[in-house]
């Protein structure tokens, strides 16, 4: 009974098992943690990838190498679309924050040209080894570049469409706190992919070239 | 590219403003150009050492490539995702260093296990595949 009694006359001493205060300083604050959480678990998703094609990336089953296949000028290429659509992306974050709506349309459009190119340029590489009979399906090496690089090729024609979408909510609706909130989740997830492609070039294409 | 006038506005204004570090994302143009100049740095050497066999020798190139992907992750993760100890009061940090840790144990432990299981393999000669 005493307890009881503390508890009512003594409001302080409730336990309260809820976050009280309004944690709206920025909306979305949660939502970015939530989107980093997503973002690291689709790394573990790519480390994976890596470390298959870590194991089987030297068995070519008697068929082509990286060094046979690969034209490092065309990922050289590829590489600065990646870079510079992160980079536009940035800008169209900073007018963003300058409230400036035109300036962050025409920055994504930007963005999505670069994304567009890259995705073109490893489409024509794929097409360009599929022809000359370097398929999934030839070695085990072939296999996990395929899924490895397809599956971050995937993740950026998804980010395009994200980009697309994006670009119309904006226009229809301005730069409404829950548009800027869907912008900085896709910013995250773009920077992400040009992280994972940094290990792409450098781990599958440069070293796959090395003898 | 529409957006190259508003663009050197957003310049001048970044710097007339000053330290303001209200907006959501935490981001100035600075820093973006300054991640954007190294990324470029660090993308163009290893493509140089590999493509020009500069090194001559395969391995030391393949562990410098490595250590300058390394760099670059880095880089973009301050400069481009704005990563820090404080963001979400530590949690995106947290997060990381889990998912590093969980990829460390992931990438060596299959190459490693795997390596070891290819040399205890029976010694082949090419040709020599039981069918």
């Amino acid at each position: 009974m005493t307890t009881a009694t503390a508890l009512d006359t003594d409001k302080a001493d409730i336990p309260v098992f809820h976050v009280t205060e309004d944690e709206h300083e920025h909306s979305g604050g949660s939502t970015m943690l939530g989107f980093w959480m997503y973002l690291m678990s689709d790394c573990l998703v790519f480390a994976v990838l890596f470390a298959t094609f870590g194991v089987l990336g030297r068995n070519y089953a008697a068929g082509p190498s990286g060094a046979d296949l690969f034209d490092l000028k065309l990922v050289a290429v590829n590489t600065t679309m990646l870079l510079l659509s992160s980079i536009t992306y940035g800008f169209a974050m900073l007018a963003m924050d300058k409230g400036r709506q035109a300036a962050v349309q025409g920055w994504l459009a930007v963005t999505g040209l670069f994304g567009l190119a890259f995705i073109g340029i490893e489409l024509y590489e794929f097409h360009h080894m599929i022809l000359e009979g370097a398929t999934p399906m030839r070695s085990a090496f072939l296999s996990s570049f395929f899924t490895l690089v397809g599956t971050h090729g995937l993740h950026v024609t998804f980010g395009l469409i994200w980009l697309t979408v994006l670009m119309v909510q904006v226009s229809q609706r301005g730069l409404i706190e829950a548009n800027r909130r869907r912008l900085m989740c896709l910013s995250m997830f773009w920077h992400f992919l040009d992280v994972v492609w940094i290990g792409v070039f450098s781990f599958v294409y440069l070293m796959g070239v090395l003898k | 590219m529409s957006g190259s006038q508003d663009h050197s506005g957003a310049h001048a204004e970044a710097h007339g403003a000053g330290h303001d570090d209200h907006g959501a994302s935490h981001a100035t143009l600075r820093g973006y150009l300054t991640g954007f100049v190294l990324a470029a740095i660090l993308t163009a050497i290893p493509f140089w050492l590999v493509m020009g066999d500069v090194l001559g020798n395969s391995t030391v190139t393949a562990l410098v490539v490595m250590a300058f992907a390394a760099v670059q992750i880095v880089v973009h993760m301050v400069y481009f995702l704005h990563m820090n100890s404080r963001s979400e009061g530590g949690w995106t940090m947290m997060a990381l260093i889990f998912t590093i840790v969980i990829v460390v144990i992931a990438l060596s432990g299959s190459l490693w296990v795997m390596y070891h299981l290819n040399s205890n393999m029976m010694p082949m000669a090419p040709g020599d595949h039981p069918m």
